[in-house]
């Protein structure tokens, strides 16, 4: 076991799956020479040549669409969103080309590739630079959506992602780049499409992904000592969701808590509360309870951008009022 | 009306052609106009549904520059939501090309993709991209991945030449600019040839295009510009070769520019309008097809009889083709959902 930082527990992922396939090559804004802007590809560039991390210029729709090309013609490239927010500006090529393209050409071609990148809400970053796209794309044909939220987590999925041959949006976390954590020395690839269980539980189960995860175990503990026994469940697939693993903990514990930083209309929650409806109406003796950020443009204020995404507190509160009703 | 400008005149770059070569281009291009013809009767007819683009005088650019690649090797072609010409000249089989057109699931993109997305990965057809230039980085990121494998796989074989197809439309967007400057900056083997047919839907060049020598753009990236007499299939394979020569050679990007005419609308849908009777009678003068069959039979390489066994032949191509999309089965709905993934 060895102490990894995020950042490095996804440049060691990044690393160990260019070492073992030439096709794998990483593109975006300053991730060769400047070693990428959370130091996730820091001095790959050494070790594979300029071509193999290649520094783009910065036109997002194009050098992501260069990556679908060269995913359709066989490589197996990583695009780095410098921060996920200036995908949109690639909005077309992911969703038509990345997304649609297998299915439009009638399978003629697939597209191994990985978008990543740090997505979230930041502290006072502003607007453009704190947002959360995961409910944007979530309706795009053949995407497949990637939240990790640990080192060790971030690592086994980076490298199940790489591997995948289909198109995958894998979401980083700007506050997260610095924890730690001690990872296994021999290698491990976790499951694109399985939620984690971070915590078993009986009273309720409380659904979330991403930084949002640490907010909810920071509630956890002080829900433990009133002697509330939350499951805790982390996402990590966000398309598809892993209803398989969602709906056993339903039916245990028949309540549902949904914490995420996205925003509520159209969101992530969103969609999971409509799949929860469908599918397990009959075990719930509540309806989901969605806790989201706010509707609005992330504000540069401290206090507001505080007010604007869901706190630990207001988690305790939720949790408790689901639980007050009880039969 | 609008001054016409005036097309290059002694391409001093012409192809001088066998007559295997001749008769080669000379099928082509009819394949091209006669399948093209079908395509609006069985549209008329109700056979065939959505925007249907078709590609009528433009027959040169197609056939002058894809039949100038290798067609059993690593070259590969991008184009746009005005493909059906294209997709023929890279070999798509007639067949599989109309069956797409009809939805049925012998179609080249099996029914799922239609009149702008024809798809062919045995023929490195690398689709119909119907956004306009949407096509451009993806035709750019395959040549990027012939040099990769050159470069960083170590694989000498991997000489490919990717050629982009789009319109003068489309070289007012920013995905040209972006990677006219990428494919330039690292000597990618692409070749992005403009087919300035004078309209955007209704939109007239010199009203969308500040600079409307589009060839001109090359060299401010870098890279040579040309500008081409796109109703000569001849000027076309001249300079598509050196082109084609120059990338494969690893010496980089080029831009050609063709001036061209569509016969018909922007699509089946277009009433057509804008356009002046003037400036159709102009270019329809320029029939590519007539001017090939005037250089051949005129340089004693062929006999007007042959050109006509040639079209009679064609003809019954297109016809066939006709009869087996009409024969073809439509997809199964329990496919539905098949080809959203690469496991699927």
């Amino acid at each position: 076991m060895a102490e990894t930082i995020f950042f490095n527990a996804l440049r060691e992922a990044t690393d160990e799956e260019m070492a073992r396939d030439p096709r794998v090559l990483v593109m975006g804004e300053d991730v060769g020479h400047y070693g990428g802007s959370y130091k996730v590809t820091k001095d790959l560039y050494k070790k594979y040549g300029d071509l193999r991390l290649l520094d783009t210029p910065i036109a997002e729709n194009s050098f992501t669409g260069m990556a679908v090309g060269a995913a359709m013609t066989g490589l197996r490239p990583i695009v780095e969103g410098m921060n996920m927010g200036f995908l949109l500006l690639a909005f077309n090529q992911i969703s038509n080309n990345a997304g649609m393209l297998r299915y439009t050409s009638g399978g003629n071609f697939t597209i191994p590739m990985v978008i990543r990148g740090p997505g979230g809400v930041g502290r006072q970053l502003g607007a453009e630079h704190s947002q959360r796209l995961e409910a944007y794309f979530q309706a795009v044909p053949g995407l497949k959506i990637v939240a990790c939220s640990t080192p060790y987590n971030a690592k086994g999925l980076l490298k199940s992602a790489i591997r995948d041959n289909n198109p995958v949006l894998f979401f980083e976390h700007v506050l997260l780049y610095n924890l730690k954590e001690d990872l296994p020395d021999e290698e491990y690839l976790l499951p694109l499409d399985k939620a984690e269980m971070v915590r078993s539980g009986e009273d309720i189960t409380i659904l979330t992904y991403s930084r949002m995860r640490h907010h909810v175990m920071q509630a956890v503990k002080t829900l433990e000592k009133e002697g509330i026994d939350p499951e805790v469940i982390d996402l990590i697939s966000l398309k598809p969701l892993d209803m398989a693993t969602i709906a056993a903990s339903v039916r245990k514990t028949h309540r549902v808590l949904i914490v995420e930083e996205c925003m509520k209309t159209g969101g992530i929650a969103a969609e999971l509360t409509a799949q929860i409806i469908e599918q397990c109406f009959d075990d719930l003796d509540a309806p989901p309870v969605r806790l989201s950020s706010q509707d609005i443009p992330t504000p540069y204020n401290g206090i507001l951008e505080n007010l604007t995404i869901v706190q630990p507190a207001q988690i305790v509160e939720a949790t408790k009022k689901l639980l007050d009703n009880r039969i | 009306m609008v001054q016409e400008r005036v097309l290059p005149a002694t391409p001093t770059t012409r192809a001088t052609v066998t007559r295997e070569e001749g008769l080669m281009l000379y099928e082509d291009m009819v394949l091209g106009r006669l399948f093209e013809d079908k395509c609006a009767e069985m549209y008329y007819r109700g056979k065939m549904f959505g925007f249907v683009h078709l590609y009528n005088g433009q027959e040169a650019v197609s056939t002058g520059v894809i039949r100038a690649l290798r067609r059993d090797a690593n070259d590969y072609v991008a184009s746009t939501y005005r493909d059906h010409v294209h997709a023929l000249s890279a070999g798509v089989p007639a067949r599989e090309v109309m069956s797409e057109l009809f939805g049925k699931v012998t179609g080249c993109s099996k029914g799922r993709g239609g009149s702008m997305h024809l798809f062919s990965e045995p023929h490195r057809l690398l689709g119909g991209y119907a956004f306009v230039s949407e096509g451009i980085p993806v035709a750019t990121g395959v040549a990027f991945q012939s040099k990769y494998r050159r470069e960083a796989m170590n694989d000498p074989s991997s000489d490919g030449v990717t050629v982009c197809f789009f319109g003068d439309g489309a070289a007012n967007n920013g995905q040209f600019f972006e990677c006219l400057n990428m494919a330039a900056l690292w000597k990618l083997p692409v070749i992005y040839v403009i087919e300035n047919n004078k309209w955007a839907i209704g939109m007239a060049h010199e009203r969308a295009t500040s600079v409307p020598e589009i060839y001109k753009k090359g060299p401010a990236f870098g890279m040579p510009g040309v500008e081409v007499d796109g109703m000569d299939v001849l000027a076309v394979r001249g300079v598509a070769q050196e082109a084609i020569a120059r990338a494969r050679a690893g010496e980089g990007p080029t831009v050609i520019e063709a001036l061209t005419y569509r016969f018909r609308g922007h699509s089946l849908a277009d009433p057509d309008e804008l356009r002046a009777k003037e400036e159709k009678e102009v270019w329809s003068k320029r029939d590519p097809i007539t001017r090939l069959a005037d250089h051949l039979l005129g340089e004693g390489l062929v006999k007007a009889e042959e050109l006509k066994e040639i079209d009679r032949r064609i003809q019954e191509h297109v016809n066939d083709a006709v009869k087996f999309a009409l024969d073809s089965p439509e997809p199964d709905p329990k496919d539905l959902y098949k080809y959203i993934f690469a496991e699927d």
